[in-house]
């Protein structure tokens, strides 16, 4: 129980961060949706359901680079992750913490993409909802791991997205299948298996990368 | 309490700590003096727990949560009001009585009326008093301060050394600092840095 009070206390701070100072979803929104409006305009008409769906998950993998560019930019400026390291919780509540902070802006900005990708290009099907709602659970996990290993460097800017992408290629193919294919569950179980085999890596090892 | 022999850090090429030998007692009060890139604050950041050294050997005989560290930044959210901010470290340390806690050191280090501010509001020195009280706040049995009077002013200073005085002997103390004739007559132990 004081494992996920932990999580709790320190997801409900981010979410109370974000709801403070705006940095996050805002910019989120807008480029989802620019994103989207750019596509519709520069694609030719005519173009396929299949290129459709493509570019639905380009802009949701760049969507969640801007919340994990931002995740760890609370605890960067004032060093915070210090004293977050030495509290006695497991540090893995931490990376759990952030993973869930940074779903809820996802999902979030998502609630306004989903609709606007309907009304510029196809329908959202049940299958591609799934294929979503399974991808951006891969993408906070990985993700909040890649950040906060990032953060600790110098480069932090250009690393993050140097090790976060070749990690999301699966989760990319797994969405793309799953919102294409005529057999989706194929693709939705091995979302799923991505997200239990890669969540449980970065839980085990999210100690070894906020410690010098 | 603190046990260091032979203890090194490098960084990539760079050596910023070498051949240190440090004992520390329970109790004890090691002063740590050195200019500016001596490395104080590294030999802090490992005894904390936060760095592993490269080289030598560091025994602390004391958990990670029986631990309260200092450092140059505050380690507060900026966003977060003084209160919100103890909360959750109140929270993290499962401390009992929490609001007691955290009421009586917002108190006692004059912060009470700032309370319900955001720390981005709050001068450099209410910053430091409020890290102060996150420091103190789960009532540590190792206290590592790396410069601990920076920004404060002279009541602030005073409410500090009362604070070392209270704590006394019944508390470990590593401090670094550049000022060492404010505490000297409190350490028990002595380390330059070169």
């Amino acid at each position: 129980m004081t494992y996920v009070a932990d999580v709790s206390a320190l997801a409900r701070k981010d979410l109370l961060l974000e709801l403070r100072a705006k940095d996050t979803l805002p910019s989120m929104l807008l480029f989802v949706v620019s994103v989207f409006v750019v596509f519709h305009f520069s694609l030719p008409s005519g173009s396929s359901d299949v290129a459709a769906s493509g570019l639905l998950w380009v802009a949701i993998i760049f969507t969640a680079l801007l919340a994990l560019g931002r995740a760890f930019v609370p605890e960067r400026e004032q060093h915070v992750l210090d004293a977050l390291v030495l509290a006695p919780c497991d540090r893995s509540a931490i990376w759990l913490a952030k993973s869930i902070a940074t779903f809820a802006f996802l999902a979030a900005a998502e609630v306004v993409a989903l609709p606007v990708f309907a009304l510029f290009f196809e329908p959202v099907s049940g299958p591609m909802l799934a294929g979503v709602a399974l991808a951006d659970v891969g993408i906070c996990a990985v993700g909040t791991f890649v950040g906060a290993t990032a953060v600790a460097t110098r480069a932090r800017e250009l690393l993050l997205p140097l090790l976060f992408l070749p990690l999301a290629i699966p989760l990319v193919i797994g969405g793309v299948g799953a919102s294409v294919a005529t057999d989706p569950a194929r693709y939705l179980g091995f979302l799923g298996l991505y997200d239990l085999l890669f969540a449980l890596l970065c839980w085990a090892a999210f100690e070894y990368v906020v410690v010098e | 309490m603190i046990a260091a022999r032979k203890l090194g850090r490098v960084f990539g090429e760079k050596r910023v700590l070498r051949n240190v030998d440090l004992d520390v007692p329970d109790g004890g009060f090691a002063l740590v003096t050195g200019p500016n890139g001596s490395g104080k604050t590294t030999l802090l950041r490992i005894c904390a727990g936060l760095a592993q050294p490269t080289e030598g050997e560091l025994h602390v005989d004391v958990s990670r949560e029986r631990i309260g560290f200092l450092a140059h930044d505050p380690l507060v959210y900026r966003e977060l009001t003084g209160l919100e901010n103890l909360e959750l470290y109140g929270r993290l340390y499962r401390i009992a009585e929490r609001k007691e806690r955290i009421g009586m050191l917002l108190e006692r280090f004059g912060l009470w009326d700032a309370r319900h501010e955001r720390v981005s509001a709050y001068s450099r020195g209410m910053t430091q008093r409020l890290a102060l009280c996150r420091v103190l706040l789960h009532e540590p049995e190792l206290l590592v301060l790396d410069e601990p009077y920076t920004a404060l002013d002279t009541q602030g200073a005073e409410l500090l050394d009362a604070q070392l005085q209270e704590l006394h002997g019944a508390r470990t103390f590593l401090v670094s600092t550049h000022d060492p004739q404010r505490v000297e007559h409190f350490a028990t132990t002595g380390l330059a840095l070169a």
